[in-house]
């Protein structure tokens, strides 16, 4: 019995063992020489654990008397997980290591995070919930704080703290209403309890864990820690952030309200929807007054989260299925959006405006060009891959009779579009101002290449996600 | 006779506190801490008294795993506090705006 359990949380206890491992080793022999090897080796280890997963795993198991669920939609999050994981880590490598914020600390609290993710996304239980969430956060607010000797990464790190230890007491006492009311932790038995009639109790633990979540995924209103913290963390944890740790939010959204609370949609249905809209146009309305192009892409991925929490509002197989379409595509185009933010650099200096980018294009054609494509992508303009992405989300609400909600998302999209256009009009039209240095990492150079590529060849078919999704979407929703 | 719903009502009360330590201190960052803290301990009242209305002892052993992550969260956010006073030199909360949001 626990032999077959243990097989089941396999991946994660290997990665744990990894992490502690690697922080011996790297602490008994030579510490932050070792550290560039140890990015290595950890975002190796990611790509064959995500492979492992997705190629191995099959059908619906579940551990620990339900609290681990090992199923369609967990390993499909996972993969997504550990690919963006790895992604983040081999482009920061060369960043990190000629500023000297190489230690040996990144690659194991990125990967000690990426354990946190992989439980709370297959959680089955509130506790197994909160302690990978946990687990998560704790390694997210160190990393941010990475740079230890700036002010702007300590007070980044310092405010993710409290905002994040906020949330966590919101859940917090969300997850001990529910509790309480339902009469277990286990969601198996919260489903049940909370299908006929749910009492008010129960209610209030479903609107604390929303709001709770809903500052996990910084949707709107509860999104005032995201520019500051993207803004102050170091260039390569604020591509961590706005990759991974979104996804295993936005899912572990998903397995709660659809795993918890699914057969009560209505009674959630119109919280999650105001906050989709709410954060669709702060999104796009904040991000337009941004110099920084950091705190920019904090704005769009608020935005986008508002997309993502639309497919989620819908409440069918469809929204669920649309959701991790969305987040699939929000994740590459922002790997390569940062691939190419890491490589902004004035006489070996990092920049971050946007203004430093005025025709850009003279000098570097080829990399404006895939510029070009990303942010075409991320506002959702057609042949590109983002129109997909939110076509889907669009179509989801709207066969599910929140007509409103999708008129309204296409508004803030139409919104959105100036910001992500006004970069490309910078780089086309702009002024000539002091030119960006020509050379960049033949890493984040082959990143920013692929993701740029994937948007325009993944029209095609979108890389066949879309029945995998559809099959995690259908193990979800009961 | 103490029944469950004045367990519900202290844990509610000091969580509030503790929600409004966060937004209306101005002074210093130790005291969010507390804050912070006082939120997780009125959820384990919670935790403790559904355990004991329910008979079920889960309720319990959340509340050990949630004292276990409120010291690891303490230890954490002390951490990075000795980091931001030694580069600002101060932990006053109107300090803590180098990043206006």
């Amino acid at each position: 019995m626990i032999s077959a359990d243990i097989q089941i949380v396999m991946p994660e206890i290997l990665l744990a063992i990894y992490a502690m491992l690697a922080l011996l080793a790297a602490v008994y022999t030579n510490k932050d020489k070792s550290a560039s090897l140890l990015t290595w080796v950890t975002s190796g280890l990611f790509v064959l654990m995500g492979l492992w997963i997705g190629i191995n795993g099959q059908g619906t198991q579940t551990a620990f008397d339900g609290m681990f669920n090992d199923d369609g939609f967990s390993r499909f999050a996972k993969v997504a997980i550990l690919l963006s994981a790895a992604a983040v880590l081999m482009m920061s490598e060369a960043y990190m290591k000629r500023r000297g914020l190489l230690r040996f600390e990144y690659p194991i609290l990125v990967a000690l995070s990426v354990v946190g993710m992989m439980v709370m996304v297959s959680a089955g239980d509130l506790m197994a919930l909160y302690m990978g969430l946990e687990l998560q956060s704790l390694s997210l607010y160190v990393v941010a704080s990475l740079r230890r000797d700036s002010v702007k990464s300590t007070e980044a790190g310092l405010k993710y703290f409290v905002l994040g230890a906020l949330s966590s007491g919101l859940l917090l006492y969300g997850a001990s209403l529910t509790y309480g009311f339902a009469g277990t932790t286990l969601f198996s038995g919260i489903i049940e309890a909370s299908a006929h009639h749910p009492s008010l109790g129960l209610l209030f633990g479903i609107v604390f864990l929303v709001s709770g979540l809903a500052f996990k995924v910084s949707a709107a209103p509860f999104h005032m820690w995201t520019p500051d913290v993207y803004e102050g963390s170091p260039t390569p944890v604020t591509a961590f952030f706005a990759t991974a740790p979104k996804f295993a939010a936005m899912a572990m959204f998903a397995r709660v309200v659809h795993d918890a609370f699914g057969h009560i949609v209505s009674d959630w249905q119109q919280i999650v929807a105001l906050l989709a809209v709410v954060s669709m146009f702060l999104g796009a309305v904040a991000a337009i007054g941004q110099k920084d192009i950091k705190r920019l892409m904090a704005y769009s991925s608020i935005a986008h989260m508002g997309f993502a929490l639309m497919g989620l509002a819908a409440g069918t197989v469809l929204g669920v299925q649309a959701m991790l379409i969305y987040m699939a595509i929000y994740v590459t185009m922002n790997i390569g959006a940062f691939a190419f933010i890491l490589g902004m650099e004035r006489d070996g200096r990092p920049v971050t405006s946007i203004e430093s980018l005025k025709m850009y294009s003279k000098r570097q054609p080829l990399r404006a060009l895939a510029l070009l494509v990303l942010m075409f992508s991320l506002a959702g303009v057609p042949p590109m891959v983002g129109f997909f992405g939110k076509f889907y989300v669009l179509r989801a609400a709207f066969d599910a009779g929140l007509a409103w909600l999708a008129v309204a998302g296409v508004i803030a999209s139409v919104i959105g579009a100036f910001y992500y256009l006004r970069i490309v009009y910078y780089m086309y039209f702009g002024e000539e101002t002091e030119q960006l240095d020509g050379k960049m990492n033949p890493v984040l150079w082959g990143f920013l290449m692929a993701a740029s590529l994937a948007m325009l060849i993944g029209v095609i078919n979108l890389f066949g996600i879309e029945p995998i999704a559809q099959a995690a979407a259908e193990a979800l929703v009961h | 006779m103490i029944g469950l719903e004045h367990y519900l009502a202290v844990a509610a009360a000091l969580f509030v506190i503790g929600i409004f330590g966060l937004f209306l201190n101005r002074k210093n960052v130790i005291i969010l801490l507390m804050s912070i803290e006082l939120m997780l301990l009125a959820v384990n009242i919670n935790f403790v008294a559904f355990s004991s209305y329910l008979d079920d002892l889960v309720g319990q052993v959340f509340t050990l795993f949630v004292l276990t992550v409120a010291a690891a969260e303490a230890a954490i956010g002390l951490a990075i506090l000795v980091c931001f006073f030694r580069n600002r030199g101060t932990i006053d909360v109107e300090d803590v705006n180098v990043m206006k949001g």
